[in-house]
């Protein structure tokens, strides 16, 4: 599935890099630790988290992430959005809980 | 007709720590469920009692947790000998944190600490000075006793 | 749906609580932040989580959560340990990723204990 069709069926607010929506989801990862993360995630994962921070792009950006979705309406600082939009990770917003925002991902990749 | 209540008692908080880090929160909650006081009440007390906790134990050498509780409110009050905050404001926005690394993979550090003890206040002051220490003192208001000063001393 | 059920979906293996199976388990909040957890989730929620330390089991304590998942396999401290018998407090260990545990218990009814954030306290 690609981060487009994520984006439409679940209502996700774009923050940057509109034009890298044509990715490829071929799983999902969940975490807030950035080692974890870095650690155990896998190319093409969508990553859900609460981290706002610029380090967020690095490890998305290292590890080929598909894109980042932001949970609970947090909205990416200035310098995470301007890094992310410079390098082509799409980070997109929603205003669920990582639990359920994960349910939905996780039906849509699975049916 | 009951009594009014009183009750104040001080914590010692060890800094530095993570050992014992939250053992304090989990006496006042107990103690607040004993004295009756309302679940949302005791809740909301906890989690601000344990957030300031974990600053304590995170940047402080020590401090103390007062709490005292009347028919009317829960205050409590954090005393610390830590590094103090230079900007209270930019802290106590979401996100920003001086935390070290040991701190965030205790999964705290990440800046959201003192918005969730605003968050479950209903009144928040924080006075600091640096290279001595914080005080943040806050208040968990028992509006229905407030409104309805008839009512037996704490309702559920 | 009971611990029990939660159990068998994860694989879990149940490491504190083996005699708490039967409590009921509808809702669920995930998260690796303990503030993120002490800012939004429920009383009587699951608590998803890929920490093992023993302010997982202090945070549950304080906000009367119904059981710990573990995931990724990780196994917690003899402390952590001690302290959720001593708090009466169910951990349950899956070696599923955050990702999956969330996704399988979701499609099996489990519901967020927050639907979004914004207005609640």
């Amino acid at each position: 599935m690609q981060l487009d069709e994520l984006v439409r069926k679940l209502g996700l607010r774009v923050c940057c890099a509109e034009g890298s929506l044509g990715r490829d989801v071929r799983g999902g990862y969940v975490g807030d630790l950035l080692s974890d993360v870095m650690a155990n995630s896998r190319e093409g994962d969508i990553w859900i988290t609460r981290q706002v921070h610029q380090n967020i792009v690095a490890v998305a950006s290292l590890k080929d992430l598909a894109g980042i979705i932001l949970i609970q309406g947090s909205e990416p600082t200035p310098d995470t959005a301007a890094k992310a939009g410079a390098e082509g990770i799409p980070i997109l917003v929603t205003d669920l809980p990582a639990f359920e925002i994960v349910g939905r991902i996780y039906q849509l990749i699975h049916s | 007709m009951a009594e009014p209540l009183y009750f104040e008692k001080s914590f010692d908080v060890e800094g530095g720590s993570f050992q014992n880090a939250g053992n304090v929160s989990g006496q006042i909650k107990g103690i607040l469920k004993d004295l009756g006081v309302s679940t949302d009440i005791v809740r909301r007390v906890a989690i601000i009692c344990y957030e300031s906790e974990i600053n304590i134990v995170s940047y402080a050498k020590r401090g103390t947790i007062t709490l005292t509780v009347t028919d009317e409110a829960v205050k409590i009050e954090t005393k610390d000998e830590g590094p103090g905050i230079a900007d209270i404001e930019l802290a106590m926005k979401e996100g920003y944190s001086t935390a070290s690394a040991a701190v965030r993979e205790m999964g705290f550090g990440a800046g959201m600490g003192l918005a969730n003890m605003k968050k479950y206040a209903d009144h928040l002051i924080i006075t600091s000075e640096l290279g001595v220490g914080t005080y943040v003192r806050m208040m968990v208001m028992n509006f229905q006793k407030i409104l309805h000063p008839d009512l037996p001393s704490i309702t559920l | 749906m009971t611990l029990k059920d939660v159990k068998e979906i994860l694989e879990a293996e149940v490491l504190v609580g083996s005699d708490q199976l039967e409590k009921p388990a509808k809702t669920a909040f995930a998260a690796d932040l303990m503030s993120d957890v002490l800012a939004f989730a429920k009383p009587d929620s699951l608590l998803l989580t890929g920490l093992t330390n023993p302010q997982v089991v202090r945070t549950a304590d304080i906000l009367d959560i119904t059981a710990i998942i573990m995931v990724r396999g990780k196994k917690p401290s003899e402390e952590t340990i001690k302290l959720a018998e001593e708090l009466k407090i169910p951990i349950l260990s899956t070696r599923y990723i955050l990702f999956e545990t969330s996704g399988r218990l979701h499609a099996r009814g489990v519901t967020g204990c927050i639907e979004k954030v914004g207005g609640e306290t």
